[in-house]
């Protein structure tokens, strides 16, 4: 009856007692697992790179600390062609504005990295023109802390990304926290 | 008029040998050694300067080394740094830290708080992945910070004499 379920998963013990109504259920929870994987290892940033972060990110994207084994082969600077948003940088108020155009221009469904101090939360340049956290303008799904972050915490943040498409949540650092 | 003679090889002349000269260097790279770091199964060894995130530090009987003077507060360059300090009645050591938050997306791990502490409670570790999904994950606590940062045995115990 089902065809896609792998020998000894557990939707194949469950499978096996053909009820029509569970094998409806069984199998739309497998299509969305993989839907999740295909676009959780096919993820094709959009560098937003505004200062020092870029840098770093330019880093990632190199042979040493390499992104594209992670799946985001092409880094496309076009929106239009993007899964992801890097924001790598400080964002100012004059930005802003176009920060949000190019937001829009991606098409669903899209994620957001705040890559760094200065775009997760303004940073050192908590100043008049300074936009005090990118989250202020586009919902952000990861912030990364650092500045700039060293590649490895941009990759271990491109994997929380990963571990949100797959689950729907971010693992949080075990933070012992008064919240 | 300057002519400079460019020697080109013969085979420069025709496309097919042209492209599997090209297609030669890209072979000689594959025979090398890769470059790739595979994190996250392989890391980077951090040297030993290096600034990660700032941590407080116990000594070695397990007592809190930071006395809440806020200097580090006080020299942060953006702000990240909150205390809220408390009294130890009956103690040489008269302040303790009751709150101590860094805001980890604040901090732009500059290494003014180590420099300034003036009784080393605060270092800057080697530790730099943190990221989390808000930026009430990333603010750390006390608690936090002190897991984070050990205990860093003290030769000197200035306050064993008072």
């Amino acid at each position: 009856m089902l065809t896609n379920v792998k020998p000894g998963s557990p939707a194949a013990a469950v499978g096996a007692e053909a009820d029509s109504l569970l094998e409806q259920a069984i199998l739309t929870t497998r299509l969305d697992a993989v839907v999740a994987w295909a676009r959780k290892n096919s993820l094709w940033p959009m560098p937003l790179g505004t200062a020092c972060c870029a840098i770093e990110m330019m880093a990632v994207a190199g042979p040493r600390y390499d992104l594209a084994r992670f799946g985001a082969e092409r880094l496309s600077f076009s929106p239009r062609q993007a899964d992801m948003m890097i924001v790598a940088g400080t964002v100012t108020k004059k930005m802003a504005p176009a920060l949000r155009m190019i937001y829009d221009q991606m098409p669903d469904p899209k994620w957001v990295i705040a890559m760094g101090a200065c775009a997760s939360t303004g940073g050192m340049f908590h100043t008049y023109s300074t936009v005090q956290g990118v989250d202020q303008i586009v919902p952000v799904d990861v912030y990364i802390s650092g500045c700039p972050p060293r590649p490895e915490a941009l990759l271990y943040g491109f994997m929380l990304i990963q571990e949100k498409i797959r689950t729907g949540k971010v693992k949080s650092p075990q933070t012992v926290a008064g919240e | 008029m300057i002519v400079v003679n460019r020697e080109q090889p013969f085979w420069h002349r025709f496309y097919l040998t042209s492209v599997l000269g090209g297609l030669f260097i890209t072979a000689k790279h594959i025979l090398r050694r890769r470059f790739t770091l595979r994190y996250p199964e392989k890391r980077f060894t951090p040297p030993d300067g290096y600034r990660g995130i700032p941590a407080l530090v116990k000594d070695q009987n397990g007592r809190e080394k930071c006395v809440a003077c806020y200097l580090c507060q006080f020299v942060c360059p953006p702000r990240a740094i909150t205390i809220k300090a408390a009294e130890m009645p009956g103690n040489p050591v008269e302040k303790f830290p009751e709150e101590f938050e860094i805001n980890m997306l604040r901090c732009i791990y500059c290494g003014y708080c180590e420099e300034v502490c003036p009784e080393q409670a605060i270092f800057l570790v080697h530790d730099y992945e943190f990221a989390g999904g808000s930026r009430k994950e990333l603010i750390f606590a006390k608690e936090k910070l002190y897991q984070l940062g050990g205990v860093r045995p003290d030769p000197i115990m200035k306050w064993a004499h008072k």
